[in-house]
């Protein structure tokens, strides 16, 4: 008797399991990750595990980078408050099942656009917000000046990334012999390129001036001029919620735009005023462009209040005003002679 | 100690039965097809579940990614590897990478352990200490972190490969490894190899005959000298009629790195040393209770039939002991291959790190591969204490016959 009463329980068990597990089938097809998102309070927002300029925790154990001010605009859009996110660190290798899973609701990380991963990740890649290229980075002292020299090197790469097939496709290419050794994350790789292990840290060039920034000696460690692919990074989210897809390219793009409107930080709230007719569109004194993506007509005065146009996050967290001093070259504006060029908002 | 005579293992469904309610009757047949039910349709409530939720997301599924090129390379591979091969032959990479270190660990680990559970017991109270200060140190610390020790704080410290420890200018040392001439196979090598097949099939028969003679006539034989001989003689003898059966590729330094030889990754000694020396702390400690478990009166009654104390040892008290040993030195083994999935933490490309890892994040078919990667752990497992059980019961039977 006391076996079939055991049964009895796992079953009943079993049928309460079931119906929990329909549910959450359920509720993102329902309701969508926006709802979502606003149920739970906060936006949760997948990011490096410590990448100065792109995604890392200052001392205080605040995130700041280039990123990282995607998901407080996002937050910003949704919240009013561009603090209600919840930063997770991913390694390269996890992200995208981070994604897939329903863990987190947007990546923005460093993780840069290919095919593959657009169509049979079951990912969108929202928008371009960084052009960027593998490169590398070796000790002054072995006295190699270009990329074309390294036959017979060891290289240290990032495990799950671009750049170790780019590297594969780069040495076979220029009939090079090499060692290719691979780390679970990018600290692991970077200790291991610090010891000598390897005569070569293969990454994304933006990567590679922030990793030496944390290397004992900087000046020793030079980046080779050769940029071996393209790396166009940005946000990334999950197929099957358009609207959410819309959100947040719309949220770069608002930033990119601003930046070619002159809005700032500082001047959103007058430029807010003006009766210029794009500007009427962009801040909803004019239409509900803003209703339409599912937020609020002042959608962009948030964004810009929380994080600034594009050029001041730039500047900012990678550029000139930050240590990493990168140059804006391919990221600056299309009307100056850089790629970055968004939709019009209208 | 009774000697009941043990079954052999595999009576899986006997036991299931008898798991799932084995009284007779009635009742029970219909509680274990409830069960079993309850079972299927649980699980095919998650596979349903997770196909559903992949279509929605429009992720392709199926294996049918294990024929694409995987497009990376791997620092280590046993079979020939190259950037334009398969993600099956990644998987079989990784798989292969796994089970030598493994292999080679689970050797290494069980001759320290038992070294150093003898060094626990014996009389000799320095040595009785170092064993024992050994066990505690090493059995206290977490595994990553030896890991980590042994690859950044010991073996990274090595100089670079333009100033490497060399020996006679055909070992080099340095901290990109450990380069050895590379034996090529020449020739003689089939003879080479027959001539050591025949030397221990020799040996093994006359192993036999000896163990017979003992049996029936009570006559002990000295056989290591014969055996010796041909172990010896008879691959010399082939050398000198067929000449050297291999050469030697020999490494030389050319640009960053050795060109040449074969080649012992850091990481992999990092690895099996690690490996090794933390399992072998819970190995002593198993081989010590195991010997203690044996009663002090075995070993006088071998002393007392005129047995040496290393015949006493190996016929009398470590067949006893190994009754206790076996179950929980199989579980030690278990942990080590699956602890060897640490691997990636220090690059060593093992089935976990370039399978469950790279291709997984590349190709982005998480369920496939977790599953397969699962599996593979799964069966390593089952083999390997299957061997172990195989092995207890043969060790039953002969202590009870």
């Amino acid at each position: 008797m006391k076996r079939v009463s055991l049964a009895l329980i796992s079953i009943v068990s079993a049928f309460a399991v079931q119906s929990a597990l329909a549910q959450t089938q359920d509720k993102p097809k329902d309701r969508g990750t926006l709802q979502g998102v606003k149920d739970r309070g906060t936006l949760s927002c997948g990011v490096s595990q410590g990448l100065p300029g792109f995604s890392a925790p200052d001392d205080k154990g605040n995130w700041t980078g280039l990123d990282v001010d995607v998901c407080r605009a996002l937050a910003a859009a949704i919240f009013n408050d561009p603090s209600k996110v919840k930063f997770v660190p991913l390694s390269a290798k996890d992200r995208f099942t981070a994604l897939q899973s329903g863990e987190i609701d947007v990546l923005s990380r460093n993780s840069t656009w290919t095919l593959s991963r657009d169509t049979s990740l079951g990912l969108n890649y929202t928008g371009i917000s960084y052009y960027d290229g593998q490169g590398f980075m070796i000790r002054k002292s072995l006295k190699v000046n270009s990329a074309l020299e390294l036959n017979g090197a060891s290289i240290c790469v990032q495990t799950g990334t671009t750049n170790e097939q780019n590297t594969s496709d780069y040495f076979k290419g220029n009939n090079m012999k090499y060692e290719l050794i691979a780390f679970g994350t990018a600290d692991e790789t970077l200790k291991a390129y610090e010891s000598g292990r390897c005569d070569v840290f293969t990454s994304d060039v933006s990567q590679l001036y922030a990793e030496r920034l944390k290397v004992a000696a900087p000046n020793d460690h030079a980046v080779l001029p050769e940029v071996i692919s393209k790396e166009p990074l940005g946000p990334v989210v999950r197929h099957g919620d358009d609207q959410w897809f819309d959100i947040v390219k719309w949220t770069l793009f608002a930033m990119i735009n601003a930046e070619e409107y002159a809005i700032t930080q500082k001047n959103v709230d007058e430029m807010a005023k003006s009766s210029k007719p794009e500007l009427k569109r962009m801040f909803g004194t004019d239409g509900n462009l803003g209703e339409q993506l599912g937020l609020t007509k002042d959608w962009v005065t948030r964004i810009i209040k929380a994080t600034g146009n594009y050029g001041e996050s730039f500047d900012r967290n990678v550029g000139a005003g930050s240590k990493l001093n990168i140059a804006r070259g391919l990221n600056k504006l299309w009307n100056q002679g850089g790629l970055q060029y968004a939709p019009p908002i209208r | 100690m009774a000697n009941e005579p043990r079954k052999p293992p595999l009576q899986l469904v006997a036991r299931l039965r008898r798991a799932l309610g084995g009284q007779a009757g009635w009742s029970g047949v219909v509680v274990q097809i409830l069960f079993v039910a309850l079972v299927v349709w649980v699980g095919y409530e998650i596979v349903d579940n997770a196909r559903a939720n992949l279509q929605t997301q429009r992720i392709a599924s199926g294996f049918g990614f294990m024929s694409n090129t995987a497009g990376f390379a791997v620092s280590q591979a046993l079979i020939p590897f190259t950037e334009s091969d398969s993600y099956a032959r990644v998987f079989v990479v990784g798989l292969l990478n796994t089970l030598l270190v493994s292999i080679v660990g689970i050797v290494i680990a069980t001759i320290i352990g038992v070294l150093v559970a003898l060094g626990r017991l014996s009389p000799n109270w320095l040595l009785a200490r170092i064993a024992g200060g050994y066990v505690e140190l090493i059995r206290n610390l977490p595994l990553l972190f030896q890991i980590l020790f042994w690859y950044l704080a010991v073996l990274a410290t090595l100089p670079s490969p333009r100033q490497s420890i060399s020996l006679f200018g055909t070992v080099f040392l340095s901290n990109r490894g450990l380069i050895v001439p590379d034996p090529v196979p020449q020739q003689p090598f089939g003879v080479f190899v027959v001539a050591i097949a025949i030397g221990i099939v020799a040996s093994l028969a006359m192993r036999a005959y000896a163990r017979r003679q003992l049996f029936v006539a009570g006559e002990k034989l000295t056989i290591w000298p014969f055996v010796l001989a041909m172990l010896i003689g008879l691959p010399a003898l082939a050398i000198a009629m067929f000449g050297a059966p291999v050469t030697f590729d020999m490494p030389q330094l050319r640009g960053f790195n050795f060109v040449g030889g074969a080649k012992v990754l850091p990481e992999f000694a990092a690895l099996t040393i690690a490996l090794s020396t933390y399992t072998a702390a819970f190995i002593a400690e198993i081989v010590r209770a195991g010997l203690q478990s044996v009663p002090k009166g075995q070993m006088e009654a071998g002393a007392s039939l005129g047995l040496s104390r290393g015949e006493t040892l190996r016929l009398v008290i470590i067949p006893q002991a190994m009754r206790v040993i076996l179950p929980p030195l199989t579980n030690q083994y278990l942990n080590l291959t699956k602890n060897s999935s640490l691997a990636v933490a220090i690059g060593y490309p093992d089935l976990f790190s370039v399978f469950a890892g790279t291709a997984l994040s590349q190709t982005g078919q998480a369920v496939e591969i977790i599953a397969l990667t699962m599996g593979v752990y799964l069966l390593i497992s089952l083999v390997t204490s299957a061997i172990m059980s195989f092995y207890g019961w043969r060790l039953n039977r002969s202590l009870a016959a």
